[in-house]
């Protein structure tokens, strides 16, 4: 076992054990800083693949932005500290099959592809990587139209939470 | 080989690894061994580089308001921040009842360890820096999201209303003031052309202050907010919410929220010198790079002068203001001058001369019409809600003899 593989297993331990503890903790800001801490071990664990760039917007984005806006809004809600009530719906049953079909369905297709089993080649030429990445989001041949529909939707859902947000009475 | 006058932290390194790779020590294992080295020391240099800057910035500020400064422990005083760090260090932790322990424990470690995580992306000298990360720009945003985490911790554990204010104006400044930081950070990327802080020192031929001043002036303004110094010190106005998110810190707890106000105020410094003005870059530093880290902290400290003169200076905003500056004049202008500067830049891209020139003059056409255009427009005024009442009015036989001596 090399040094990497224990890394990856401590990092991946310590996500899962904060990714069940945001759904068990009782106090809700509670959840939200293991939520913090489980979007910080995906940062470390791209950060293990030498994927430096989405290793640093994993936590500008996630921790930075995402989780900061759900530990403000956890904080103007609401009794956050009362922690009465069961915290399993009658349903848990249900929803345990459904994640394990998800689970398994995901496992069984990256069983089918090929680099699955490949060994990861450390060393990467990773500013390359990186303008590949770049030009690959604008070129025609690729993923500009993905890129441009999704930034769409953004500008649209941004434009919407204003008006949203907008006082009706004012004009 | 250049000598070891002209680049001793490199010399150091090679004499250590060849020392260690003489004890049989595998290369990889040496490899680790630096680099915890020289981790340790930049975290550590910084740490102890605060008690000078401590020191320079109470120093600065009395002579700005026609005072002394401290001048009573050694010569000027300078021995000052030691006595008094010593003092903080046998300080009493309180924790008060009811505090949520681990994050309010966290929270001060969160607060120096996001302003210490930039360090590691600095080119200090053309050959030493922590890493040459090729995504260097978004770790430093990234790591101040962790700073905005730290804050928020502190706010919310300590379990006083105060602490809560405090931190929720905290948040909501450096959330927002994020926005036209990161626009203003991408001008400089697209001149350079890559991501990495020492590519883009490389490519300062000329400093980008002038292909770029505007998100000079954009960087430096929402950087001030960043570290939450005055005139954006709202997070821990004293007159209306006593000290904000750190109140209920004591000792060394509050110690390290006030190392790491000084050292983030030193730090966006260092990283305006490093993006704006051209880092370790200056005549002959390429030779001898020891130069270039005298260049760099004269330049720093050029900055840093000025940051502490505004401390000095300006008064604290009043939250919409701080808001208004942002959202209506910071962010728009932001985007104007990124969307420009990308149109500007690109057609010139064989002309380094002729594109800075070409920028300079666009960016100051773009300044120019926002000020004159939106300047004026977004500055709010107070409504007047009724005429002024004093409390208390001269009563009018008192006023008699006033008016006959004034007559």
């Amino acid at each position: 076992m090399t040094g990497l593989q224990i890394a990856f297993l401590a990092i991946a331990a310590v996500t899962l054990a904060s990714a069940v503890l945001v759904v068990s903790s009782r106090k809700i800001m509670h959840a939200a800083l293991w939520l913090v801490l489980a979007l910080g071990g995906i940062a470390a664990l791209f950060a293990t693949l030498e994927a430096s760039f989405f290793a640093a917007v994993q936590v500008m984005v996630y921790i930075g932005a995402i989780a900061i806006l759900i530990i403000f809004s956890v904080m103007l809600t609401r009794r956050v500290m009362e922690d009465t009530g069961p915290q399993n719906t009658r349903y848990w049953p249900a929803a345990l099959v459904v994640s394990l079909g998800v689970f398994g369905g995901i496992l069984f297709l990256f069983l089918q592809w090929p680099g699955f089993s490949v060994e990861s080649r450390p060393g990467l030429e990773q500013g390359d990587l990186l303008v590949r990445f770049g030009q690959a989001l604008v070129s025609p041949d690729e993923f500009v139209v993905p890129f441009e529909v999704a930034s769409i939707l953004l500008v649209a859902a941004m434009i919407g939470a204003m008006i949203i947000a907008r006082d009706p009475s004012r004009k | 080989m250049t000598p070891w006058y002209q680049d001793p932290v490199q010399f150091i390194a090679e004499w250590l690894r060849g020392v260690l790779l003489g004890w049989g020590m595998p290369p990889s294992g040496v490899e680790l061994v630096l680099t915890v080295l020289g981790a340790g020391t930049i975290a550590l240099l910084a740490m102890l580089w605060v008690v000078f800057l401590i020191w320079y910035e109470r120093k600065l500020i009395g002579r700005i308001q026609d005072r002394f400064g401290p001048n009573r422990v050694g010569p000027w005083g300078i021995f000052q921040p030691i006595a008094d760090m010593l003092k903080i260090f046998t300080k009493e932790y309180i924790t008060p009842e009811g505090v949520d322990r681990v994050p309010y424990n966290l929270a001060p470690i969160l607060a120096v360890a996001s302003v210490l995580l930039i360090w590691a992306v600095i080119p200090f000298t053309m050959t030493v820096m922590g890493v040459n990360l090729n995504v260097g720009i978004v770790y430093i945003i990234a790591s101040g999201g962790l700073g905005v985490l730290g804050i928020i911790l502190a706010g919310w554990s300590s379990n006083n209303k105060y602490a809560l204010l405090g931190g929720f104006r905290a948040v909501a400044q450096l959330v927002s003031y994020e926005v036209p930081m990161v626009v203003s950070l991408l001008i400089p990327v697209i001149l350079a052309g890559s991501l990495g802080v020492n590519d883009i020192v490389m490519a300062q031929r000329i400093p980008y202050l002038l292909s770029a001043p505007v998100a000079a002036l954009i960087f430096f303004i929402t950087s001030m907010a960043e570290t939450g110094r005055s005139p954006f010190d709202l997070t821990e106005a004293e007159s209306e919410i006593v000290a904000g998110f750190n109140i209920e810190y004591s000792g060394l707890k509050f110690g390290m929220f006030y190392v790491a106000e000084f050292l983030h105020a030193f730090t966006v410094s260092l990283l305006f010198a490093t993006l704006f003005l051209g880092g370790w870059r200056g005549p002959l530093a390429e030779q001898v790079p020891l130069l270039g880290f005298v260049y760099l902290v004269v330049k720093t400290f050029v900055v840093y002068f000025v940051v502490i003169l505004f401390r000095g200076s300006l008064p604290r905003f009043r939250i919409d203001q701080m808001m208004d500056l942002n959202w209506k004049l910071l962010t728009p202008l932001a985007l104007v001058s990124l969307v420009v500067s990308a149109l500007v830049a690109k057609p010139l891209e064989e002309m380094p001369l002729a594109q800075t020139l070409a920028l300079l003059v666009s960016n100051g056409i773009v300044l120019i019409l926002f000020i004159e255009g939106t300047g004026k427009k977004v500055q709010r005024k107070r409504e007047i809600v009724g005429k002024p009442r004093p409390l208390a009015v001269p009563h009018p036989e008192e006023q008699q003899p006033a008016q006959s001596t004034g007559g």
